[in-house]
């Protein structure tokens, strides 16, 4: 009885209904997969066609600490994010404390500074040279750093606070949607049979809401298994950065390509692991949008306790970066004032925009077919389409120029044979390559997010809708889509501000004297410069915050408030 | 289905968009694969587009754009590859990529040692890996060697970036081609033993840890010391070290290279080797000098007084190419002696 909200009589997924509309959506999905797939079996395929087989050499020397420093790096963080993620989330939806509105989309603003950029704040903050420790030695009187041990925020456990930091809105924004979506007659339900509101929280509500947190943790996990920035900042070996030695340093592409395959089946056998272990529940909330949430009233030992909750990870995942950025911005301004600013941040907003977009519709369609027709064939099809997300940026980027460079050269060598025309170059080098690269690397974020999310739509509403004769596709407009609102913009803010910050892909795909925002902080970051680049850096977080806003507040709206 | 219609239309579209600018590339251009930041470019096309009208475009990465020149094969726009690091230039060969250029211009600004023997590519400037030192607990020629790297004597007191970087691999390299793979691995194990931290940060960041007092010695590229010079935060740490060119009495201090490659699919060849013919040339040679505080390749071109100012640069004469076949042999060494960890 652990799982209320299982149903005792599994009701199956809504009946295929093998007709001629419902085809079409699986073929559609199929053909979508297969495309969004491609950069992923490039790099397979280039993992089949190593130069040398670096695995006896590794197994030798440097793998069992790879290894190690990424298996400490994963659990790290997601302890962090786990427990601030979840904390925060419940505390805004469920408590009434001062500051609540403000929190809740504040907690989000975190996710808007890229990890390599909050890595170099902190560094900057907390090493020798920094404030912290000037402040140390004057009050202490400690002549140089022989003097007095200070803990160095280029570790492992730096590594782990960085990049918890910047990634616990992703279980923040999926818990809250989860809580929100919640009905709280179940909470008062168990409260009446007896439970304490704790241990409804871990008996009831917790469960229930488990789909969206494991999806959150496992973009968390991804994200954290292809960081290179920040590792390579903190001088962390981990199996990246094996990865990029094989390729770099030993020329052997097909090498680093298999080092990113066995990220990919880490992944893969979490993300299967997580789902087998909760096989046998299914859950459906029947949603009734009038049925309000009554937020605790809370002792004010409680609510400071509440404020404390949610202002700490702000102010050091947002507070702080942006207010060294803004101070970098400002003393360097003259060295890093350039009018491409205006161009290069609308490159990055109609990319990041035109993605966001791209990987919402595709994710919909993915996660409406598996509804209609959920097969072993159809999850798997899901599955591998989100696997793009658990590559490092630029291994990616290689397996997206295959396909496309290689299409077209075959488009021109077929029109020099009938018309005596070259098309030269068609796709690759344009921004339709860099576009292409987000929605594959970014459709887990979207897809896993909107499929944990119809899931817990009752199919006694398609079934309704159905037998009143409306097609799947109306269906989906006019019965999910008003259902779904929240959580699509919570996958299209997701995808958003994940691209704003998109690095390496853009970086290796971009067409000539193309930049965006982030490419623009690389140019001097990548030569130990942040500084001077700092106001690029700043615009990067500033540009996240407001779609971060909008979007708040609309999932907010979505739920009808006390 | 509308929607599907939709999403392909809109992809259609956007292909249409994008692909209408890479068509636009006609004559008049030139066009860059660099490895090397826009900023340290921009000065030298900015002059080149002054003096002939052509424009320069450029993509920057710190990886993969020799794969993207390699898939896009025959058709791909790039003309020129800008690089740093000897076995990055190899890479380029290795891939089949580069295409052989001799000019009379090119052979004679740049000496045999730091071109390719064919011209499928050119050294354009020369760096110096050298070892800096606290003036305030070193005494000046307390260190002339490399090899007194592994010195016991140094024990707790070095600093240094990753033994994987580029840059330290060269080195190594260097050090196998004298002494062989045995002897180097001994040195390069007795350089870890006497490491006062693990490797981390770029090179400007061990001269600032030892004018934090965390290390004595540390191993840094020559222009980083210029560009701390120049850099308000920074200057002051930069003050704190003196400068050693190691090997300088013997067989010279170890060079590395930034270079450039013609592309073997240049759509904009003639562009192309005027641009390759320029950044050899005194005007060119001379911003490397000043702006970047590098050496210029071109012997005619002295380096800039800043530079001059640091002592007399006697190159290793080593051959680049042997440092560039030893680079598998130093990075599995760097991993053997678990220098990194």
């Amino acid at each position: 009885m652990n799982h209320p909200a299982q149903t005792a009589n599994p009701v199956s997924a809504p009946q295929p209904m093998r007709s001629g509309t419902s085809r079409r959506w699986i073929l559609a999905s199929l053909v979508t997969t297969l495309l969004v797939a491609l950069p992923v079996f490039s790099v397979l395929y280039l993992a089949a066609f190593p130069e040398d087989n670096i695995w006896p050499h590794l197994l030798n020397t440097t793998l069992p600490i790879y290894l190690s420093n990424t298996f400490k790096l994963m659990i790290g963080v997601s302890v962090m994010t786990l427990v601030i993620g979840i904390s925060t989330a419940w505390v805004v939806t469920m408590c009434e404390f001062p500051g609540r509105r403000f929190f809740e989309w504040a907690q989000l603003l975190p996710f808007a500074v890229p990890a390599y950029v909050i890595a170099y704040v902190y560094t900057d903050l907390l090493d020798y040279a920094g404030p912290v420790q000037i402040m140390l030695r004057d009050v202490f009187g400690w002549q140089s750093a022989a003097d007095y041990w200070f803990p160095s925020i280029r570790s492992l456990p730096g590594a782990v606070i960085m990049i918890g930091l910047v990634l616990y809105p992703y279980i923040y924004l999926l818990a809250r949607a989860a809580f929100l979506e919640q009905s709280p007659s179940l909470f008062a339900v168990s409260r009446s049979l007896g439970q304490s509101a704790i241990s409804t929280f871990f008996r009831v509500v917790l469960p229930i809401a488990r789909p969206a947190i494991a999806v959150g943790l496992s973009l968390v996990l991804m994200e954290t298994l292809n960081d290179f920035g920040t590792v390579d900042f903190f001088a962390v070996n981990t199996l990246t950065a094996g990865l990029f030695d094989t390729w770099m340093n030993l020329g052997n592409i097909g090498g680093a390509a298999q080092i990113a395959t066995v990220m990919l089946t880490f992944v893969l056998i979490l993300v299967t692991l997580e789902r087998y272990s909760r096989r046998r529940q299914q859950q459906f909330a029947a949603r009734d949008l009038r049925d309000p949430i009554h937020r605790f009233k809370l002792s004010p030992a409680l609510q400071t306790l509440c404020i404390l909750t949610c202002v700490l990870p702000f102010i050091l995942g947002f507070v702080i970066p942006a207010a060294m950025l803004t101070h970098y911005a400002i003393s360097y301004f003259s060295e890093s004032w350039t009018t491409e600013f205006v161009r290069n941040a609308l490159n990055s907003l109609f990319l990041s925009g035109t993605a966001a977009f791209t990987t919402l519709l595709i994710g919909l369609l993915l996660a409406y077919s598996r509804r209609l027709h959920d097969t072993p064939g159809i999850r798997f099809l899901m599955r591998l389409s989100s696997l793009g997300y658990a590559m490092p940026g630029a291994v990616l980027a290689v397996g997206v120029i295959i396909p496309l460079a290689g299409f077209d050269n075959w488009l021109d060598l077929k029109m020099e044979r009938w018309f005596g025309w070259n098309s030269g170059l068609l796709l690759s080098g344009t921004a339709f390559a860099i576009i292409f690269a987000y929605t594959v690397r970014f459709l887990a974020v979207s897809a896993g997010s909107i499929e944990s999310a119809l899931q817990k739509v009752t199919p006694s509403m398609d079934m309704a809708s159905r037998s009143l004769g409306h097609p799947p596709g109306k269906t989906l407009i006019h019965v999910h889509f008003p259902m779904l609102r929240g959580t699509l913009l919570t996958a299209a803010l997701v995808v958003f501000v994940d691209c704003m910050k998109e690095l390496p892909a853009t970086l290796i795909l971009r067409p000539f004297n193309f930049e965006t925002l982030a490419t623009q902080v690389y140019q001097y970051a990548s030569d130990e410069m942040l500084r001077q680049s700092a106001l690029p850096a700043l615009i990067i977080v500033l540009a996240g915050i407001i779609p971060i806003i909008l979007m708040s507040r609309s999932i907010s709206q979505s739920r009808a408030f006390h | 289905m509308k929607k599907r219609a939709s999403i392909l239309a809109s992809l259609a579209v956007l292909g249409s968009l994008t692909t209408a600018s890479t068509a636009a590339l006609a004559e008049g251009e030139v066009n860059i694969y660099s490895y090397r930041q826009p900023y340290l470019v921009e000065p030298l096309l900015e002059a080149f587009t002054e003096e002939t009208g052509i424009e320069a475009n450029v993509v920057f990465a710190k990886n993969g754009l020799a794969e993207r020149l390699q898939r896009e094969g025959r058709n791909s726009p790039a003309d020129i590859v800008l690089t740093v690091d000897i076995a990055r230039l190899n890479e380029l060969v290795e891939k089949d990529v580069t295409a052989p250029i001799t000019t009379p211009i090119l052979t004679q600004d740049i000496p045999e040692n730091l071109r390719h023997p064919e011209g499928l590519w050119y050294g354009l400037t020369t760096r110096a890996r050298l070892i800096f030192t606290s003036k305030d607990r070193v005494k000046e020629g307390e260190i002339t060697t490399y090899e007194e790297l592994a010195d016991d004597k140094w024990n707790g007191r070095i600093c240094t970036r990753s033994g994987k970087h580029p840059y330290n691999i060269a080195l190594i390299g260097s050090m196998i081609a004298h002494h062989g793979e045995a002897e180097t691995e001994k040195w390069l194990q007795g350089v870890k033993g006497n490491l006062a931290r693990k490797p981390q940060g770029g090179d400007r960041d061990q001269i600032k840890a030892i004018s934090e007092g965390v290390c004595d010695i540390a191993i840094g590229n020559s222009y980083y010391y210029g560009k701390m010079l120049d850099d308000k935060a920074e200057h002051a740490a930069a003050e704190s070290v003196n400068l050693v060119f190691p090997n300088a009495e013997g067989r010279g201090t170890h060079i590395n290279i930034s270079g450039m490659a013609l592309t073997k699919s240049a759509p904009n060849r003639d562009n192309a080797v005027k641009l390759m013919e320029f950044l050899t040339t005194e005007k060119a040679q001379h911003i490397y000098a000043e702006v970047n505080f590098e050496y210029p390749a071109n012997p005619e071109v002295a380096p800039s007084k800043v530079v001059a100012g640091w002592g007399e640069l006697n190159p290793d004469p080593l051959p680049l190419h042997d440092i560039a076949e030893n680079r598998e042999a130093a990075v599995k060494m760097v991993d053997r002696v678990n220098f990194d960890n």
